[in-house]
């Protein structure tokens, strides 16, 4: 670990393994202690179908709710802002469909570097300020642990680095993409055992929602 | 080159003038110099009068664990380019591979050289240096650090050509048998300039020379010592083919369409955005073409530990171990330990079941 391709190399090699076990088997873990636990038998003869309402709440809890919107339009926007500026950077980033090709053999076309960069700088903003506001909004200080502290900063740490490793802001390269990858390797770490496994279970959480109102019949 | 020192009283606008050059000539050699160097056009007659006046100086060149590939690069500076002549016009005072003197003869020049132009001359160093056993590579009987160590004691610049000087290069590479390190990891007293590559670029070491004896100074250097000039862009910023990078244009393989067509080479791991070198501008073979352009992937040879840097042909971003095969067994630890976890929360949730115990009314209105 002498020089900064030692440490690329080891964040590449080893690092990534280690990294890549914790990820797969927390996540998995995470998932199958929930859904092995199962539910007790619904004797009650259904109102309605599970499938549809199920599909359509994971859609329409995607959407803002119009209250929400009207109470914190703020956070709503900063949050989609984000959200959607963090997919973008991760899954149409050129470099980043050659590595998920190579781990999992899946491969879509990308977008122009340089419109990643101006998304990713969207981002980092946008993951700024909504931090500024967990900080100043009292009730948002009051509801915040350190456990979404630290969910911000491994994921605020990957986009952050991601942009300097694209600009060479810090000097040699393969320290600065050796950092980047590394705080991907922490954020995948931390991601099983803290409220960023909400990017898994959102799906089962919304479509149990919608499937348990639509068997009874109501509105989810 | 046997004759130590030859030229030394002559000037260099002198001596090119006596070997035909125009004054045309050695003017367009400034400008082109000037422009390498990224200084402003004016510098050019600057660098002319500094050039015209200086003296040549005398250069021993130390060849140690190397390939030769480095001087096979300096005398491809085509004649009749002004590279050549900026070399033949240094006191090239000793080199194994050039001078026709051996042996003993060979070695007596060298320390003629250093006698006579004490803290004059520079010293050009193509190689790493092994610190394992010396016998792993001598000269005249005498072990590579300690030739090195002798001769920069009366130097006044060290100029270390190629990544093996530079950096330790090859004989560096994992597991490094001999031990080989750098010429800056040795020489600590005296100024080391840096001009990689596995070959470095004709001119680039060419204009080093010319700004030492322009400007009686070393370049501005980045933080591994390389010549600003030349290194302080990487390959990626100036590659002419960054515009299909930009666009998410990419070649597949060595021979597809995108290929055919000029797209970038990144997919096939090419390392320019990590390489700093002139390859792009400089170009190689009198400016015909560079590796890039000739499509294949920048090597990053520039680069400290490139031969360690993971698989020519593998994108950057790619970890280098067989991840598909690991996730897949991983994914099966992962199932089965969640089987596990469920289990242990199936139980937990039954034993709970049969130890609840219903609590009543007037249960609650029993206790305290």
């Amino acid at each position: 670990m002498s020089t900064p391709v030692d440490f690329l190399l080891w964040v590449r090699g080893p690092g990534f393994d280690i990294a890549l076990v914790v990820f797969i088997i927390g996540i998995l873990i995470r998932l199958l202690e929930v859904l092995i636990l199962g539910r007790k038998p619904d004797y009650a003869e259904p109102r309605g179908g599970e499938l549809g309402a199920g599909l359509r709440t994971l859609l329409t809890r995607t959407l803002p709710e119009p209250g929400t919107f009207k109470r914190s339009p703020f956070t709503v926007v900063g949050g989609y802002i984000w959200h959607i500026g963090f997919f973008i950077s991760l899954f149409l980033f050129v470099p980043h469909i050659e590595l998920i090709d190579a781990t999992i053999g899946l491969s879509w076309p990308g977008i122009a570097s340089n419109l990643v960069d101006a998304v990713a700088a969207v981002t980092l903003v946008t993951l700024v300020a909504m931090l500024f506001s967990r900080l100043t909004h009292p009730v948002k200080r009051l509801l915040s642990g350190p456990e979404d502290y630290l969910s911000w900063l491994v994921t605020f740490l990957p986009v952050m680095t991601g942009y300097l490793a694209y600009h060479r802001m810090i000097d040699p390269y393969p320290l600065v993409l050796g950092l980047h990858i590394l705080s991907v390797e922490i954020l995948m770490v931390v991601f099983p055992f803290t409220k960023l496994m909400h990017a898994f279970t959102f799906i089962i959480a919304r479509w149990y929602n919608g499937a348990m109102a639509g068997r009874r019949g109501v509105q989810s | 080159m046997a004759e130590t020192g030859k030229g030394m009283g002559k000037t260099l606008a002198q001596s090119l003038r006596e070997s035909g050059v125009s004054r045309r000539g050695f003017l367009k050699f400034c400008t082109a110099t000037a422009s390498m160097m990224a200084l402003p056009p004016s510098m050019a007659p600057a660098i002319a009068q500094a050039l015209g006046k200086a003296k040549r100086p005398s250069v021993i060149w130390l060849s140690f664990q190397e390939c030769t590939g480095c001087t096979e690069s300096l005398t491809r500076s085509h004649s009749p380019t002004v590279e050549n002549l900026i070399f033949d016009y240094i006191s090239l005072d000793y080199h194994h591979t050039l001078q026709v003197a051996a042996g003993e003869g060979a070695e007596a020049a060298r320390e003629a050289a250093m006698r006579e132009n004490k803290g004059q001359y520079i010293v050009v160093v193509d190689g790493s240096i092994p610190l394992g056993n010396p016998g792993y590579s001598a000269i005249a009987g005498i072990s590579n650090l300690q030739m090195l160590e002798e001769t920069v004691a009366g130097a006044a610049a060290v100029v270390a050509v190629g990544t093996c000087a530079a950096f330790g290069g090859l004989p560096h590479a994992k597991p490094n048998p001999t031990g080989a390190v750098s010429v800056s990891e040795i020489v600590k007293d005296k100024p080391v300039v840096n001009v990689s590559g596995c070959p470095p670029i004709p001119t680039v070491i060419t204009g080093v020379l010319a700004h030492f004896l322009t400007f009686g100074s070393l370049p501005e250097l980045d933080a591994l010592g390389r010549p600003m000039a030349f290194f302080g862009k990487s390959i990626h910023d100036r590659c002419y083919r960054r515009p299909f990078y930009d666009k998410g244009l990419y070649a597949e393989t060595f021979d597809d369409e995108g290929a055919r067509k000029g797209w970038c080479l990144y997919r096939l791991g090419c390392k320019g955005p990590m390489a700093y070198n002139a390859c792009a501008t400089a170009k190689w073979n009198r400016g015909t073409s560079w590796p890039v352009e000739s499509g294949h992937g920048c090597l990053g040879c520039s680069e400290p530990d490139f031969w360690d840097a993971g698989g020519f042909y593998n994108a950057l971003s790619i970890p280098d171990s067989d991840i598909t095969r690991q996730a897949v067994y991983v994914a099966g630890a992962g199932v089965a330990l969640g089987a596990v976890a469920g289990a242990v929360n199936r139980s937990k949730q039954a034993r709970a079941r049969e130890e609840h115990e219903p609590v009543t009314i007037d249960d609650l209105d029993k206790r305290p």
